[in-house]
């Protein structure tokens, strides 16, 4: 099977000119390719650029160079140095991203936040909610919650909407940034058991985490990443 | 206002995203190109060099500190203020209008229909001595609506829309909250079916509390109605709820531009890492 991301030659520098010019190279020619119905973990210490290489696939973070390609239905497209637009279009139809932190918006209810990727999708409002209130139930939300906004929730419980909002919808690349760290034993397992569901339905998975235990159950494969003057690979 | 702006969710401007069909067909077609627009009114003051193109759904946030041209900019953008120089063109279905080129008729009739502009402050643009009614049916009756039961039941569904007790349809703004004057300012800009709609600081004016429920309710409306928005505002928490790409204005230049939350998590300008890393957490 076809890869549907590949990376090659990236590097990333930061040039902080704030309080003084300041140049911290993060990433450099880091090279891979991911398949679909595959989780490759990016392990190594802290500090060596995991959280900035997953930022710069989601486009959240740009490349100082190299290339990211992503297949999409439409074709392959160059996400280095891609448009907003595209940016925003692979987005919402292909590229997926769950962080640590749900960014969490006045008035906007639990229920709202988990529906509206599959709203965007052009899903018809009660097969939305439907599937957000399974994924609710699933992930051990209490009921009360469902229409509260979730600037109030503890950080497990606003972790596990995060998740809730990111498993609504397929998505052919998901990326994933500490999906466990504020979970306890049970939801955790939970939320692994949804990463092998995606898995299984072709998902092509690039993730980070710091549990070995989590780490085990789901990788594929692991890109080693070491320290900025050294280069990472692909055991 | 509880947003977090660094260590948060990278992509939560995407909850703007604009609909599947972002890049097929009608929508893949600009609706405003912008060619070297300048308008000075001494060195670095006003804007200059300013080029860039707007699709249908977008929301663009121009963003910078005071006097540094936004407002300028978006006066000249909205047919409201020449340049000295440059083309502003809005495509009106297959025909491309450049806007200062055309008769003042037709700026006009663009103005009260297919565009709308939301002031900061509401009393710039309502009509505070008329009923909160007819401030929404003005631009109805502009384009030629007469029938009073029809204006008055759209009144009513604008309204609601924008959150407004109905049975405040007969009272005048001068009697609302500001929240409320903002929301009927709204309402009477929406009302037309606009396909583009400026906004200056839209919530500037306002305490927190009322400035998150206009926050929300724009969100919901741009997406509902499928609007283009130009959007002024030196809030960056404002910015990155509401839009999907920005441009920071300095002395009269677009210094940098992107997607919203590549140009506030990883900046690259001097300028915008110094706006960026002078808010404030809470």
């Amino acid at each position: 099977m076809d890869a549907i991301l590949k990376v090659s030659g990236l590097a990333k520098t930061f040039v902080l000119r704030q309080p003084r010019d300041t140049v911290i190279e993060v990433l450099r020619d880091i090279s891979f390719a991911v398949f679909p119905g595959e989780c490759l973990v990016l392990s190594g210490p802290s500090g060596t650029g995991k959280s900035t290489l997953l930022r710069i696939l989601y486009g959240n973070y740009l490349a100082s160079g190299g290339s990211i390609r992503l297949r999409q239905e439409t074709g392959w497209i160059e996400l280095a140095g891609a448009d907003p637009r595209c940016v925003l279009a692979a987005r919402r139809h292909t590229l997926g991203y769950v962080s640590q932190f749900l960014r969490v918006i006045p008035r906007v209810t639990a229920l709202d936040v988990i529906m509206e990727p599959a709203l965007l999708r052009g899903y018809a409002k009660e097969v939305a909610q439907a599937k957000a209130e399974a994924l609710l139930v699933r992930l051990d939300i209490p009921e009360k919650l469902w229409s509260l906004a979730p600037g109030t929730f503890s950080g497990g419980e606003q972790q596990r909407i995060n998740i809730a909002r990111s498993f609504m919808v397929f998505w052919p690349v998901l990326l994933l940034d500490e999906p466990t760290a504020s979970l306890d034993g049970k939801n955790r397992q939970i939320v692994l058991e949804l990463i092998e569901e995606a898995k299984a339905a072709g998902s092509a998975i690039v993730g980070i985490f710091h549990d070995a235990h989590a780490r085990d159950a789901v990788a594929s494969r692991l890109l080693y990443m070491k320290d900025e003057k050294e280069r990472a690979h692909v055991t | 206002m509880n947003v977090r702006l660094r260590d948060a969710q990278p992509g939560a401007a995407s909850q703007l995203e604009v609909p599947a069909r972002a890049l097929s067909g009608e929508k893949a077609r600009p609706l405003l190109q912008v060619d070297d627009v300048c308008r000075l009114f001494g060195p670095e003051q006003g804007c200059q060099e300013v080029s860039f193109t707007l699709y249908p759904g977008e929301v663009l946030g121009l963003v910078g500190e005071s006097g540094s041209g936004k407002s300028t900019l978006l006066s000249t953008l909205s047919g409201r203020l020449p340049p000295d120089r440059g083309r502003v063109r809005y495509r009106d279905g297959a025909d491309w209008l450049d806007l200062y080129a055309a008769g003042e008729g037709r700026r006009r009739a663009l103005l009260r229909t297919q565009w709308g502009f939301v002031e900061q402050n509401p009393r710039d643009g309502l009509r505070m001595s008329v009923s909160a009614g007819a401030n929404i049916g003005e631009r109805l009756m502009a384009q030629g609506a007469r029938h009073y039961g029809r204006l008055r039941q759209c009144a009513l569904e604008w309204l609601r829309h924008v959150e407004i007790d109905a049975a405040r349809i007969d009272d005048t703004p001068e009697t609302f909250s500001g929240g409320m004057r903002q929301r009927l300012q709204i309402a009477r800009n929406l009302v037309s079916g606009p396909r583009l709609v400026f906004m200056d600081e839209p919530t500037g004016g306002l305490d927190v509390s009322v400035q998150a429920r206009i926050l929300d309710l724009l969100r919901n409306l741009v997406r509902e109605f499928d609007l283009s928005v130009i959007l002024v505002t030196h809030d960056l928490a404002v910015a990155r709820l509401l839009a999907d790409r920005l441009m920071v204005m300095r002395r009269s230049r677009i210094v940098e531009s992107g997607l919203t939350d590549q140009i506030l998590d990883d900046p690259q300008h001097p300028y915008t890492q110094l706006l960026v890393s002078s808010i404030l957490q809470v």
